[in-house]
């Protein structure tokens, strides 16, 4: 079996979201594009306002990357380091929390946001653009969740079939 | 063509084995080797490519024409219209093969139920033959809840048990204290209703007469449980049907190796697919959910107190493919309905798995056997007490899953896969049920299915869609209004799209939408809500907000046979609880709040009841959404106005035909929500400090509490994280806490 392949131009509008259902509609149907990683990467990394090389994106706003000193850090798009890709990146984040009925009010109408005495919103910034990165819903007291864990060495030598070193 | 039709006189397994010998035999040699029975080659799929795949396409095809056809019996428009039935076909050690469209749930806990039934002997006694028929609703044998009833026959041909065909539908009532399919009240399984363990009900092709009297006084409206037992059988002949023109065409050998490859096949692009959409790591994504139970005093002391379930998902996928779902640290089973067996979480993980990683036809037990599930003994997730109700596992199953298409969305992000990626599933709620005399004045009970079209949640490229979807039903549909009202006694003043349903973000979740009815032609009713109220039911992804919780609104003893009466103006939405457009125009006896599952609460004729269908979760930072998109949201009524410019910093001016975006103003309140975070916002470590002080003084209400010593309890590993995290003492616990 062919294995599918897109041209750069529709991962290009894939990242942008700006391509048209039926083809999206097409590209989740079909089998997947095993060079899609890497074009995405390609295209990323030219998109990004600083040097560092990308080796894995975690959202549209965070990606995982090798600074010229070779440490492997988090970074945001705005350029904030969170420090060693395996520590949890929201520890260095800012965060505010809606933790009163008036908080909840200003995102939900009153009656449809959650009772803060049961469950509160943790919203973490990026501290150099202030983008919201990520919104917890959690008890109070609940700990910091460290969402994701990558196996980032495995998965560059056994998946990729390329070390990272 | 010779088909037995008594089987218990010799082994009616293969080679002259019994088929407990066959079934210990599979587990053997997938212990032993990591493959279904141990096989290595798949050399069916090698050397014949075409008969494999024209064999899997008539077996395939015999389920989704069972499906189709069989639902036009059932009366019930749970079944017929919104298609909550589904049908499979298995091995003779209980494996699926191949199934149906329609509530897939089932295919795995219907897989525990057949095995269930050979490891307890059912080929001794009562024996298995050609044209027996089997029952079984019991969560603790296999299934979610007692409403999903199954039927399930043997299929022989010759003197050997070739496989089973299995079917299940959702009833509307179970035969409980209280009426409906899911019954909201009961706390041990003595008050479930109706339970039938693998019971059989019938031998060559006939139900039996005693069985079917039972079914005339065990549950309200009998005529739909009968109709539905036919629907299921009948689908269930129609697959033994088709596995004999198979076996007839191809040979039994044939059919017997091809049973094992596709299974075999199905574990493999498991594995295989999970190394192309993910990345190796561990994922997590802890959830939650309310049961505002404190003050209900149709319960027993104990039992009425509130609850915080802990659903602790972590994932880890391994190098080789392995897929590892875990809820260590997950609460303890509770005196309510919501608990959930093995089989029903086994289910669960199974009906996301099709619709995530796995979303073919080709899907089967091969996807079983590449996974695992962790469930902690003690835990709402594995009970160590066998007699927990569990009407309504759903409760507790729905929540705790939605960290799983999280976990995805992860994944798919990081390996560019954008648009497979969606921000979770809302709840599938309000789910409205009731019950008493009905509106022809019969005793009677009802689930609306309704619920089973909430909003999808945005994804990493779009937005998600309105009133569409069901995270346990791949195939959401709302049912027609005329259809809800033919069987229950309320009739319907609108069913509308409801703003602010769905979770902003770049990407806003689907919307979900609003309903209201009120009582017809009767006094003598109940209702029920259910939904969360109290806490959000997951989470945006990247910076999206979830959807919004739920509320119950009823008004009781109202005017509103008198607006009808006089002609003036009725009211179709509620629209906003702040300003609420039903409460201007009806009189009467509000009942308004968070309890948003609770027992049955009486009403009479005319009382109004509210259901509010949730939205999907957003993805990505409001302040990062198209503001033009946002204009269209408040002219297509998903948002409201004072919203616009709270959430997304977008701020409109009218022109003829509504509302558009105002760039330069946009841009400046954007730039003022910015500072506004800057100023608002703290260093995480500081926020740490200060909440450390909050846990180690205890400071929570008590299901916060209860919740926390709980899991504390039940797993010293999230004990341990938990200390660790607020570098507390080894010795800490909740105890002192509120109470």
């Amino acid at each position: 079996m062919k294995q599918p392949s897109y041209p750069r131009e529709v991962v290009e509008q894939l990242v942008d979201g700006a391509l048209p259902w039926r083809d999206l509609k097409r590209m989740m149907s079909s089998f997947k594009d095993p060079d899609r990683f890497d074009t995405y990467i390609a295209i990323l990394q030219e998109r990004v306002p600083w040097d560092d090389r990308i080796l894995l994106p975690l959202s549209d706003n965070l990606f995982i990357v090798e600074r010229a000193d070779g440490e492997r850090v988090t970074k945001s798009l705005a350029g904030f380091d969170f420090g060693d890709y395996r520590r949890n990146w929201k520890l260095n984040a800012l965060i505010f929390e809606r933790d009163s009925d008036e908080l909840m009010d200003e995102v939900y109408p009153r009656m449809m946001g959650a009772d803060p005495r049961w469950m509160t919103l943790r919203e973490y910034y990026c501290p150099k653009s202030l983008t919201l990165l990520d919104v917890e819903a959690v008890p109070p007291g609940y700990p910091i969740v460290h969402a994701f864990q990558p196996d980032l060495e495995g998965f560059y030598r056994e998946w990729l079939g390329r070390p990272l070193d | 063509m010779a088909i037995a039709t008594t089987g218990t006189q010799k082994p009616i397994g293969w080679d002259g084995r019994s088929v407990r010998e066959m079934l210990e035999e599979s587990e053997r040699l997938f212990e032993e080797t990591g493959r279904y029975h141990g096989i290595e080659r798949l050399s069916m799929l090698a050397e014949d490519p075409i008969r494999y795949e024209k064999i899997f396409s008539r077996l395939r095809g015999g389920m989704v024409n069972a499906r189709e056809t069989a639902l036009n019996i059932s009366a019930s428009p749970i079944v017929k219209e919104i298609g909550e039935l589904c049908f499979a076909l298995y091995t003779p050690e209980g494996d699926s093969i191949t199934l149906s469209t329609g509530i897939m749930v089932h295919v795995h806990t219907m897989s525990d139920a057949i095995k269930w039934m050979i490891r307890q002997g059912y080929e001794e006694n009562p024996g298995l033959a050609q044209g027996d028929i089997f029952c079984n609703n019991d969560a603790f044998v296999g299934d979610v809840h007692n409403a999903d009833v199954q039927n399930i026959l043997p299929i022989f041909w010759e003197d050997e048990l070739i496989g089973w065909a299995a079917g299940v539908t959702h009833v509307l009532d179970v035969g409980a204290g209280k009426p409906s399919g899911m019954p909201i009240g009961p706390v041990n399984r003595f008050e479930d209703g109706w339970i039938l363990s693998c019971q059989k009900i019938g031998a060559n092709d006939t139900v039996f007469r005693d069985y079917e009297l039972r079914s005339e006084t065990a549950v309200r409206m009998p005529w739909y449980w009968r109709l539905d037992e036919k629907t299921r059988i009948t689908g269930c002949q129609m697959i033994r049907d088709a596995v004999h023109r198979v076996i007839e065409q191809e040979g039994v050998d044939t059919y017997k190796r091809f049973m094992r490859e596709v299974i075999e096949e199905g574990r493999r692009s498991f594995e295989t697919r999970v190394k192309e959409m993910t990345v190796p790591g561990v994922y997590r994504s802890p959830q939650f959910t309310d049961v505002p139970f404190e003050g209900e005093t149709q319960l027993p002391p104990e039992a009425a107190k509130d609850i915080l379930m802990h659903a602790p998902m972590e994932v880890t996928v391994g190098l080789d493919g392995e897929f590892e779902v875990s809820f260590e640290g997950a609460s303890k089973w509770g005196m309510h309905s919501f608990n959930a067996p093995p089989s029903a979480m086994q289910g669960a993980l199974w009906v996301q798995l099709t619709q995530t990683l796995v979303p073919n036809d080709k899907v089967n037990d091969g996807a079983y056997f590449a996974t695992k599930l962790h469930l902690p003994y003690g835990s709402w997730t594995n009970p160590d007490n066998p007699s927990v109700s569990t009407t309504i596992s759903w409760v507790f199953l729905i929540p705790s899953f939605v960290g799983l298409f999280r976990c995805l969305g992860q994944a798919y992000t990081a390996r560019g896969y954008l648009e497979e990626v969606i921000a979770g599933y809302p709840g599938t709620w309000n789910m409205s049920q009731g019950g008493g005399t009905d509106h022809y004045g019969r005793p009677g009970a009802w689930t609306n299915f309704e619920h089973s079209c909430v909003g999808t949640s945005a994804g990493f490229v779009k937005d998600g869609e309105a009133a569409c979807a069901a995270m346990w039903n791949p195939e959401g549909d709302m049912g027609d209004v005329e259809a809800w009202e033919i069987l229950e006694p309320l009739l319907y003043l609108s069913r509308r799209i409801r703003p602010n349903t769905a979770g902003a973000g770049k990407h806003r979740g689907g919307a979900g939408w609003e309903v209201l009815r009120f009582v017809w032609k009767t006094d003598d009713q109940v209702v029920y809500n259910l939904g969360e109220g109290h806490v959000f039911h997951g989470t945006g992804l990247f910076g999206g907000y979830p959807s919004c919780t739920g509320y119950r609104l009823n008004v009781e003893d109202n005017n509103l046979k008198q607006l009808i009466a006089e002609g003036k103006p009725i009211p179709h939405a509620d629209r906003d609880p702040e300003d609420s457009e039903l409460l201007k125009l009806v009189d009467g006896r509000v009942v308004m709040d968070n309890r948003c599952v609770h027992l049955p609460t009486p009403v009479g004729e005319y009382d109004i009841y509210v259901s509010l269908l949730r939205g999907g979760h957003g993805c990505g930072d409001a302040l990062e959404r198209e503001p033009s998109a946002v204009a269209a949201d408040l002219n297509e009524g998903h948002l409201l106005p004072r919203f616009a410019e709270r959430v997304y910093g977008v701020v409109t001016s009218e022109d003829g035909d509504g509302v558009v975006a105002d760039a330069d103003a946009t841009a400046r309140r954007r730039d003022e929500l910015r500072k506004q975070r800057a100023e608002r916002a703290i260093p995480v470590s500081e926020w740490m400090e200060k909440t450390r002080e909050r846990v180690l003084a205890k400071d929570f209400i008590y299901p916060v509490t209860d919740m926390y010593t709980e899991s504390m309890e039940l797993s010293e590993k999230w004990a341990g994280e938990f200390r660790e995290f607020w570098d507390l003492p080894e010795d800490f616990s909740f105890e002192g806490g509120e109470r």
